[in-house]
């Protein structure tokens, strides 16, 4: 059914703009369609999408589709009916979603409607004989998988957070707005409302490049104090693991992990985290890792590149006294 | 209200996992146990039925052995209504994920519920896509990321996750229902609830029973391939020290070594 080399690409917006993880993706769907002959055409849902395609054209888009039914507004199976439709009549290659939220509900549906094959959370993607492969960390990180997906029906892909960097090009995209709408079947979902639980961080978690994250070894909610302070004078951002967000310590939006945030910062420093493979899975491609746990049998320390066995509570606030001497 | 849940078998996550000369995940020499995301979706369905009322069908697709799994969710709805239901099939060995969706809804279709709960994602294949592509094929609404599900009437309202907050959504059963894994604490089976597990009924359907052709699920049906495998190269274990009243120097000069600081 392909009947173009094109690599589609949903992008996410929020507030008006791009999400970053969407743009991430762009710049993979432009080196995947330089190798395959197409293009990377970004796909914007939502009313006032159009207004985003020059932006969309910086970040790698050569072409920009538009849907602006504002039925489509945090409507993932709406946004799967109208790009079901437009994937039909197209015929992209691929289509590459973010592995989080709408993306993987968008993609099982797709690809039973298509009936082809669904490769998921792919940290790598790269064209081989005329087909996109990709890898993905399976089982929680113990295997490396490379795998393909039917080429004879659109492959759809989603895409770990941070798999790619998003790169400016230069140049602009063409625009093209998609009349198709989505079915009534499509928007049995009604969203009520939207309620943002922010947690008042400067730096967000995905985009930092120092992380201070603790876990069930701070103690309790007060101690998340001191590793705030810390990542004032370091510019970084306070992560958690899940057993200090689900004690009710922090918000999710904290939360470091398989079911949380996947982050890739240049340094990850753990403060009372024991390391265990649901937490290890979303920070252990930070360039650098530094654990503080007062147990020396703690996990983190097989794979923390600088491991203090050590009370936190003590060394957390001396630390960023020294940095804070330091400048 | 008549409920099915989705019960995955899945290696433990810490065991050591390899693939078989197929590249097929070697099932046989790895500890398995349910589903650690599916526990949640037990469990919600279990408050649920105790709030509204009907029955409850735990259902998998799996190997034999499996049936360990659904014991052991019939074990946590000790006297409630329960009931489970194992398919198993040698064709189904190296099924993908649109394979796994076509016989769980062809399962589910026979069943015929009001609402089908899932776990967010599966240990092993970790997608966590199933919800919206049974959805797909049943013609179902699908709500997934739901922290937080109650029902009056017809109508379900759901407390989506966000990464920094939720969506309050509604929709009318029979629906499709895919729980976090903090939507509430799984209960323990009781000694009576594991005794009376046993009595309670578990049917076995083959391919046959649900009327799919072979050809269409397993390796044959797949319409992914893998292509290979290998182990990540390991992180290095780095310096592990004792803390004698420097560490904050340590860390500090180890930061600026990496230009971080």
């Amino acid at each position: 059914m392909p009947t173009s080399s094109d690599i589609w690409v949903l992008v996410p917006f929020e507030g008006g703009a791009p999400v970053r993880a969407g743009l991430d993706l762009l710049a993979g769907a432009r080196d995947l369609a330089a190798q395959l002959g197409g293009q990377a055409v970004a796909v914007v849902c939502g009313p006032g999408a159009g207004a985003q395609a020059a932006a969309l054209a910086r970040w790698g888009a050569q072409q920009v589709l538009v849907c602006e039914d504002t039925a489509l507004v945090g409507a993932a199976d709406g946004v799967a009916d109208v790009l079901g439709q437009a994937i039909e009549a197209k015929g992209p290659h691929a289509l590459l979603l973010v592995a989080t939220l709408d993306g993987p509900d968008i993609a099982g549906r797709l690809a039973v409607r298509l009936g082809g094959g669904l490769l998921a959370n792919a940290t790598a993607l790269f064209a081989r004989d005329g087909a996109v492969e990709m890898q993905e960390t399976a089982f929680d990180g113990a295997l490396i998988i490379t795998c393909t997906a039917d080429r004879e029906v659109t492959q759809i892909i989603t895409v770990r957070a941070r798999s790619f960097e998003a790169r400016e090009y230069p140049g602009e995209a063409t625009v093209e707005s998609l009349s198709f709408t989505p079915s009534a079947q499509a928007l049995r979902v009604r969203n009520v409302e939207t309620v943002r639980q922010t947690t008042g961080e400067a730096v967000p978690l995905e985009a930092a490049q120092i992380i201070v994250s603790g876990g069930r070894g701070m103690g309790g909610p007060e101690a998340f104090g001191i590793l705030k302070d810390l990542a004032e004078v370091l510019g970084a951002a306070v992560g958690a693991s899940r057993a200090a967000v689900d004690a009710g310590w922090v918000p999710y939006a904290m939360q470091v992990g398989q079911t949380g945030k996947q982050v890739k910062p240049k340094a990850y420093i753990a403060c009372g985290i024991s390391g265990a493979i649901q937490h290890k899975v979303g920070m252990q491609n930070s360039a650098a890792i530094v654990a503080i746990n007062k147990d020396p049998e703690a996990p983190i320390f097989d794979f923390a590149d600088l491991g203090i066995v050590g009370d936190c509570l003590e060394i957390v606030p001396k630390l960023t006294a020294a940095v804070r001497n330091r400048r | 209200m008549d409920i099915v849940v989705c019960v995955k078998q899945t290696p433990v996550a810490t065991a050591e996992k390899q693939l078989d000369t197929d590249l097929l995940l070697d099932r046989e020499s790895v500890d398995n146990a349910i589903n650690t995301y599916d526990e949640p979706a037990i469990e919600e369905g279990l408050q649920l039925l105790e709030l509204h009322g009907g029955s409850i069908t735990f259902l998998s697709m799996g190997p034999d052995e499996a049936v360990d799994s659904l014991r052991k969710a019939l074990a946590m709805a000790g006297d409630l209504d329960a009931r489970a239901v194992l398919i198993s099939d040698d064709a189904l060995r190296g099924s993908d994920i649109l394979g796994t969706a076509l016989v769980l809804s062809a399962a589910v279709r026979k069943l015929n519920p009001d609402l089908v709960i899932l776990g967010m994602r599966s240990d092993d294949g970790g997608a966590g896509v199933m919800a919206a592509a049974m959805a797909q094929h049943l013609d179902l609404a699908v709500l997934t990321n739901a922290n937080k599900v109650t029902i009056e009437g017809r109508t379900v309202r759901s407390h989506r996750r966000l990464s920094d907050g939720y969506i309050v959504q509604e929709s009318e059963l029979p629906l499709v229902l895919a729980v976090t894994d903090a939507i509430n604490t799984p209960r323990y089976p009781s000694l009576k609830g594991i005794m009376g597990a046993k009595k309670k009924p578990l049917q076995t359907w083959s391919l046959e029973e649900l009327a799919i052709e072979p050809e269409r699920v397993g390796t044959t049906g797949a319409r992914t391939r893998v292509l290979g495998a290998v182990a990540p190269p390991p992180r290095a274990k780095g310096e592990v020290v004792e803390d004698k009243g420097d560490a904050a120097e340590r860390i500090l000069a180890f930061l600026a070594a990496r230009k971080v600081v």
